[in-house]
């Protein structure tokens, strides 16, 4: 009860028109984010287990942390 | 009824005015009063004629399947690449034809209304439309409302989620999808978007059938499809071709030199295709391992004196400009991918070869991060040239740059860029 089961994985995914390139994903969430020459992140494609709670933490930072608003978390399951 | 493998289908007549509505009753015969059938258009095999091929049943199917009373058609007939002028050549043959596919599509999906979309800044399709639409009212016994609506002309309005933002708020700005398929709407409204080329086929289809649209083509891209063949030639032409056709039987038809360096398929955002392979067949499933494609059915033929990096480079510049500026690696990579492009054309600067590591770098980071295909499209066509040109970009590294790169000659027809001054964005 209330303890949901880690299985599967996450994606972090930014709206590339709302993105106007602060930077501030890539200092919160360092491991699944990088900046390109112009400050746009490039974000890691394949989904990171959500079992990785520090992963998964970082990822909620930048969510937050998004001036923007451009990020969100998206679950995968890949149970197959 | 045209006969099944006679050539001219949607392109019947192709020469004066258009054809009135008698006179298109009159050629094609009356479509029939049977309701519209998914499974026809499925058992076609039809591919969207717009550029990404797409089954058009499929597409349809998704729509119909959508819950709600409201449901939009849209007819694309934005023509957003320059090189291609198919759709100009369909309207001013046959626009009846196109709003017959478009009615038979509405009636499929369950729309009440078609929206014909054509761009403002060319005014004579305008006028062609408004007259076959006007037309069609009078006869009022057919059932679907038209309207014309006229988005302002740039490369990415002719977008689907552009147009579709379009028609509904007004701005032809690309909208972001992150799931596919996603399905577009007008305020709630699910919209079916067809190329109206991809619309003329169906009003074919609709009259005699999927075994007769098969006659021509290949088992997996079966039909015809409009071409328009520019660069090199006397005179540049829209052809329709069975598809499955040699590529050199194509350019030997619309007279071009026989012996080129290269083709340019697909259209702006397409790929370069080495003369080597000239009699691949024109068709998707053979030309897209070579790394290129039909497209929008385009075909800019390169001849031998031409420079294919400095071709390159003009159309990257231009599309550069031609984007929204909404996503940062579109706005800010574009530009510096034309620049790069500029550097090595130019050949003898000492940054030749810095700025041929920086393009592959710089292709890499900007694709598939934008909300449109618009940079992926730029990406295709860089890589492209630097596979197929890949003994001339040699030679432009190592300072020897091509007296053609020099000449003011060119063989695409690239607009001229109106601000040339905001190709840096801010």
């Amino acid at each position: 009860m209330g303890v949901r089961r880690r299985v599967g994985g996450f994606v972090l995914l930014v709206n590339p028109i709302l993105c106007d390139g602060f930077g501030h994903c890539a200092e919160l969430a360092p491991d699944l984010v990088h900046v390109d020459e112009w400050g746009y992140p490039i974000i890691v494609t394949e989904p990171v287990p959500l079992a990785n709670l520090a992963a998964l933490e970082s990822a909620r930072y930048a969510v937050r942390g998004c001036p923007r608003q451009a990020l969100r978390i998206e679950r995968v399951s890949d149970a197959h | 009824m045209i006969a099944p493998e006679s050539l001219p289908r949607v392109l019947h007549r192709a020469s004066g005015r258009p054809l009135t509505l008698a006179q298109h009753d009159e050629a094609f015969g009356p479509m029939p009063r049977t309701a519209p059938s998914l499974d026809l258009l499925e058992a076609s095999g039809l591919t969207g004629r717009g550029g990404a091929a797409f089954p058009t049943a499929r597409k349809a199917r998704l729509i119909a399947d959508q819950r709600g009373h409201t449901k939009f058609m849209v007819v694309n007939a934005m023509e957003g690449e320059p090189a291609a002028h198919k759709d100009r050549t369909l309207i001013s043959t046959n626009p009846h034809l196109v709003l017959d596919g478009a009615q038979y599509l509405a009636g499929l999906i369950g729309a009440r209304q078609v929206a014909v979309c054509v761009s403002r800044d060319d005014p004579i399709m305008v006028n062609h439309l408004q007259r076959a639409v006007h037309e069609r009212d009078r006869h009022a016994a057919r059932g679907v409302s038209f309207e014309l609506h006229t988005p302002p002309w740039r490369y990415v309005a002719g977008e689907e989620s552009a147009l579709v933002h379009w028609l509904d708020d007004n701005e032809s700005l690309p909208q972001y999808r992150p799931r596919r398929p996603h399905i577009l709407r007008i305020g709630h409204a699910p919209v079916l978007v067809d190329n109206a080329e991809t619309c003329a086929h169906v009003g074919l289809i609709a009259r005699y059938g999927s075994d007769w649209f098969r006659r021509l083509g290949t088992s997996t891209s079966p039909g015809t499809a409009l071409v328009s063949v520019s660069g090199a030639v006397a005179r540049p032409t829209v052809l329709e071709v069975a598809l499955g056709v040699p590529v050199r039987a194509i350019i030997e038809r619309a007279g071009a030199d026989p012996n080129p360096q290269a083709l340019l398929m697909g259209g702006y955002g397409g790929a370069w295709l080495d003369a080597r392979h000239l009699d691949v067949p024109y068709s998707e499933d053979a030309l897209i391992p070579l790394g290129s494609s039909v497209g929008a059915g385009v075909i800019i033929v390169l001849p031998r004196s031409g420079c294919g990096i400095v071709e390159t480079f003009r159309i990257a510049r231009w599309m550069a400009n031609e984007s929204a500026r909404q996503c940062g690696p579109c706005a800010f990579g574009l530009p510096a991918v034309a620049e790069d492009l500029a550097r090595l054309a130019a050949g003898d600067a000492p940054g030749a070869g810095a700025a041929y590591d920086r393009l592959v770098d710089r292709c890499g980071a900007i694709e598939g991060r934008g909300a449109c295909r618009h940079p992926d499209g730029v990406v295709r066509l860089v890589r492209s040239a630097l596979r197929v040109f890949a003994d001339h970009v040699e030679d432009h590294v190592r300072g020897r740059a091509c007296a053609a790169s020099r000449s003011n000659h060119h063989y695409s027809a690239v607009p001229t860029l109106e601000r040339e001054e905001e190709l840096i964005w801010e």
